[in-house]
């Protein structure tokens, strides 16, 4: 993957259909046209302000919001690799003149390094990652692997998001403004580990863990806003699609009758009837013991930002007990307070807390079997694993029998289903889809056939 | 094909706009610099308020062009964003005709049958018209989200040969490039067609300088203090969790209230009173009253999320 960039013939043509590529393997989709786009808008604007490069180019290759996001990371990491190897290859080094300099005051230094990252100022956070590394690394703490440095450095600094230590001094820090200055701590490093080396590292593709569930409900709110955005508009999307399907529609003859009284009586124009879009009603159990506690709540909180979408929306938890938390869902608004709210008014664990599968669906079917018809599509989350316990299989045929469809989402990949304590194999044979769903674009293909009334091969 | 009169460069964009009343930060001074250039449509996504419809506005009122606006929603066809034959006023035509020569004897009435089908009875509706302008114009489609595929897939058609083919007529091409900007509440996908075609922009909610310079260009008696306030408050309201989080629009109005009302400072019982300004849901009122509210009392600080 990834032209190597010393083979490539001169200009800037071929580099930037390199670039192309590697936004096409990281999954932007991008066509032809869009790379003409490009060239026809790099030759309109100057070269020399980066900003003004980077945001024609953004313009016509990344189409959205998401795509963007891929395109920056892409971009930075393209374009430091280019001029790292440009630099390698010329034998140029940095002029390293402040690592013989004076003592470092490390305190002023985390100072400098708060103030820089709240007020966002790139160019100076450059600088003190590179102080904050000379500093670290005459101390002998450098392991040599970029990762782990970055992460040692960041600790010893005290950088902490303000909602984990709202009584540090200084202004306050989120999350994403500490990415960026460990973006430029790691781009410092592997500088560094360039010059030393004199060749360029293996390129890895972008972790796909940028696109996973987020593993703790408090941090990464703003992950969880942006996937269940970005489900809503899929959701609209699909519901326009059916909506927009002419075949198949009945004209409305007294609609048709009255709109030609407009032109003399002759009917010039059809109208026809409305086509309601499917309304599902779904009941939804939610596995949340700590193995599967973060991606339980993420999940029902994003099915109850999308309940205008569905016309009932019944909700439970379970551990080794069933409980309904519907009310709890319309009644809180906030992510935190949803989440400390079922695991402390659950009522769903029992003595040992570890889930048992076979007496939920006993419970279960007494709570709502009747209530399931054939129009309920039933969705269970859960990694059934039930500890050794009687999976009561038959109990489940009973209930998911009544409803229209089931569906169980595992947050496990599928290589581990039935591996230790895991009985899937048992409750497969009864569900109509079984889904893992480990990251948001296996949640969006869930909701788009939970919505859409199809069911996809998995 | 260049735009007639095409900028110079992104900096003559950004000071034209700047001129007549928007403050546009760089990717969009960009963009707008691009479109005039290449002769691209523009899509513009970006959440509700942040001044995506006043982009093409300014765009329109600096570059001197005529602003055409088709504002979509749902169920929008071609008769309403097209063009139309106007049948009550054919039908009138034919029926008088027909009365008047009932008298004659003859062949049928040949002269209506001709007269029917001019430009006469043709309604243009906002995609013709921009098409048909004899001047340069600035075309502006507004909400495209609302609207379906259908229309897209149209819109397609139109954007891409700039010629429209009615059939009693005949083909009318475009004589001027005109500058089309879509623009987009995020709402929904757009298909890929339509976004492959177009160069995109995404407008967020500014930085607290940015809010203030725009609050202070549009309610220029507000003091500087109050002002900053003022911004910083609508951000911490912004990053609360609220079915309508405040425009920017909503910000100057506050502004302008705040000086009507004489306001020295925004302490809580102004705000309260205010609220309902930049908050529009009752829910979100009580949520930001709980949340934003009780800061108020003393000093403000800026919370990071």
């Amino acid at each position: 993957m990834g032209a190597d960039h010393a083979k490539l013939p001169p200009g800037l043509a071929p580099r930037l259909i390199a670039f192309c590529e590697e936004l096409r393997s990281e999954g932007v989709a991008l066509g032809s046209s869009e790379i003409m786009d490009a060239f026809a808008a790099l030759d309109a604007v100057t070269w020399t302000v980066p900003a003004d490069f980077r945001e024609a180019l953004a313009a016509t290759v990344a189409k959205s919001q998401e795509d963007r996001r891929v395109f920056d990371l892409v971009f930075d990491r393209f374009f430091f690799r280019t001029s790292e190897a440009e630099a390698a290859r010329r034998g140029i080094r940095e002029d390293r003149r402040y690592e013989q300099g004076g003592s470092l005051d490390l305190e002023d230094l985390r100072d400098a390094i708060r103030q820089a990252i709240a007020a966002g100022r790139d160019g100076e956070m450059r600088d003190l990652a590179r102080l904050a590394i000379a500093a670290f690394g005459r101390r002998g703490e450098g392991s040599g692997v970029v990762g782990v440095d970055v992460q040692r450095i960041r600790r010893a600094l005290g950088l902490q998001a303000q909602s984990q230590r709202p009584e540090a001094p200084g202004p306050p820090l989120d999350r994403e403004a500490i990415a960026r200055f460990e973006r430029h701590l790691r781009r410092e490093l592997e500088r560094g580990l360039i010059e030393r080396t004199g060749k360029l590292p293996p390129s890895r593709p972008l972790a796909d863990l940028d696109r996973a569930l987020p593993t703790s409900p408090a941090q990464d709110l703003a992950a969880v806003h942006r996937a269940v955005a970005q489900l809503k508009r899929r959701l609209a999307t699909l519901g326009h699609e059916q909506r927009g399907r002419g075949r198949g529609r009945v004209v409305d003859i007294r609609r048709t009758m009255r709109a030609s009284l407009e032109t003399g009586g002759v009917p010039l124009r059809l109208k026809y009837r409305p086509k309601r879009p499917r309304r599902p009603e779904i009941y939804v159990l939610c596995d949340v013991s700590t193995s599967v506690t973060s991606a339980s709540v993420f999940f029902l909180s994003v099915l109850h930002a999308l309940h205008d979408a569905f016309r009932k929306l019944r909700s439970f938890v379970f551990i080794e007990r069933v409980s309904e938390v519907t009310d709890i869902f319309e009644r809180e608004r906030d992510f935190g307070a949803i989440s400390a709210r079922i695991s402390s008014e659950g009522g769903v664990a029992d003595v040992s807390g570890y889930t048992d599968y076979g007496r939920v669906w006993l419970e279960l079917g007494e709570l709502i079997g009747d209530d399931l018809d054939p129009r309920s599509t039933f969705i269970v989350l859960g990694d059934a694993r039930t500890n050794g316990r009687e999976p009561h299989a038959d109990a489940f045929g009973r209930i998911t029998e009544r409803a229209g469809r089931t569906f169980w989402l595992n947050p496990e990949p599928r290589l581990y289903w039935n591996y230790g304590d895991s009985v899937m194999a048992a409750y497969e044979p009864h569900v109509t889809a079984a889904f893992e769903c480990w990251t948001t674009r296996h949640l969006e293909d869930f909701v788009n056939v939970v919505a859409g009334g199809a069911a996809r091969p998995s | 094909m260049e735009g007639r009169g095409a900028p110079a460069s992104v900096g003559a964009v950004k000071k034209g706009l700047e001129a007549v009343g928007y403050l546009a930060d760089e990717p969009a001074a960009l963009v707008a610099y691009l479109a005039q250039r290449l002769g691209k449509p523009v899509l513009v996504e970006g959440p509700a308020g942040v001044g995506k419809t006043e982009l093409a506005k300014a765009i329109s009122r600096s570059s001197g062009r005529r602003l055409i606006r088709l504002q979509c929603y749902e169920g929008l066809d071609e008769a309403k964003a097209l063009y139309e034959w106007n049948y009550r006023k054919q039908l009138l035509r034919i029926q008088s005709e027909g009365v008047a020569r009932e008298g004659e004897a003859g062949g049928p009435p040949a002269g209506a049958w001709g007269d029917i089908f001019s430009e006469e009875f043709l309604l243009r509706r906002p995609l013709l018209e921009a098409i048909a302008a004899d001047e340069p114009v600035v075309l502006l489609i507004d909400e495209i989200d609302k609207t379906d595929q259908e229309f897209e897939a149209m819109l397609l058609e139109v954007l891409s040969d700039f010629q429209i083919s009615i059939p009693e007529l005949g083909v009318i091409e475009a004589r001027t490039h005109p500058i089309v900007v879509l623009t987009s509440n995020n709402s929904r996908e757009l298909t890929e067609a339509l976004k492959r075609r177009c160069l995109y922009l995404w407008l967020d909610y500014p930085s607290v300088e940015r809010e203030m310079e725009i609050v202070r260009l549009h309610a220029p008696d507000i003091d500087e203090r109050l002002a900053r306030r003022l911004v910083e408050v609508v951000h911490m309201v912004r990053q609360l969790d609220l079915k309508k989080p405040p425009s920017i629009a909503e910000s100057i109005d506050w502004a302008r209230a705040l000086i009507l009302l004489g306001a020295g400072d925004l302490d809580r019982s102004v705000f309260e009173r205010t609220m309902s300004i930049i908050v529009k849901h009752r829910s979100d009122m009580d949520l930001v009253a709980e949340r934003v509210g009780v800061k108020l009392a003393g000093p403000l600080q800026a919370e990071a999320g």
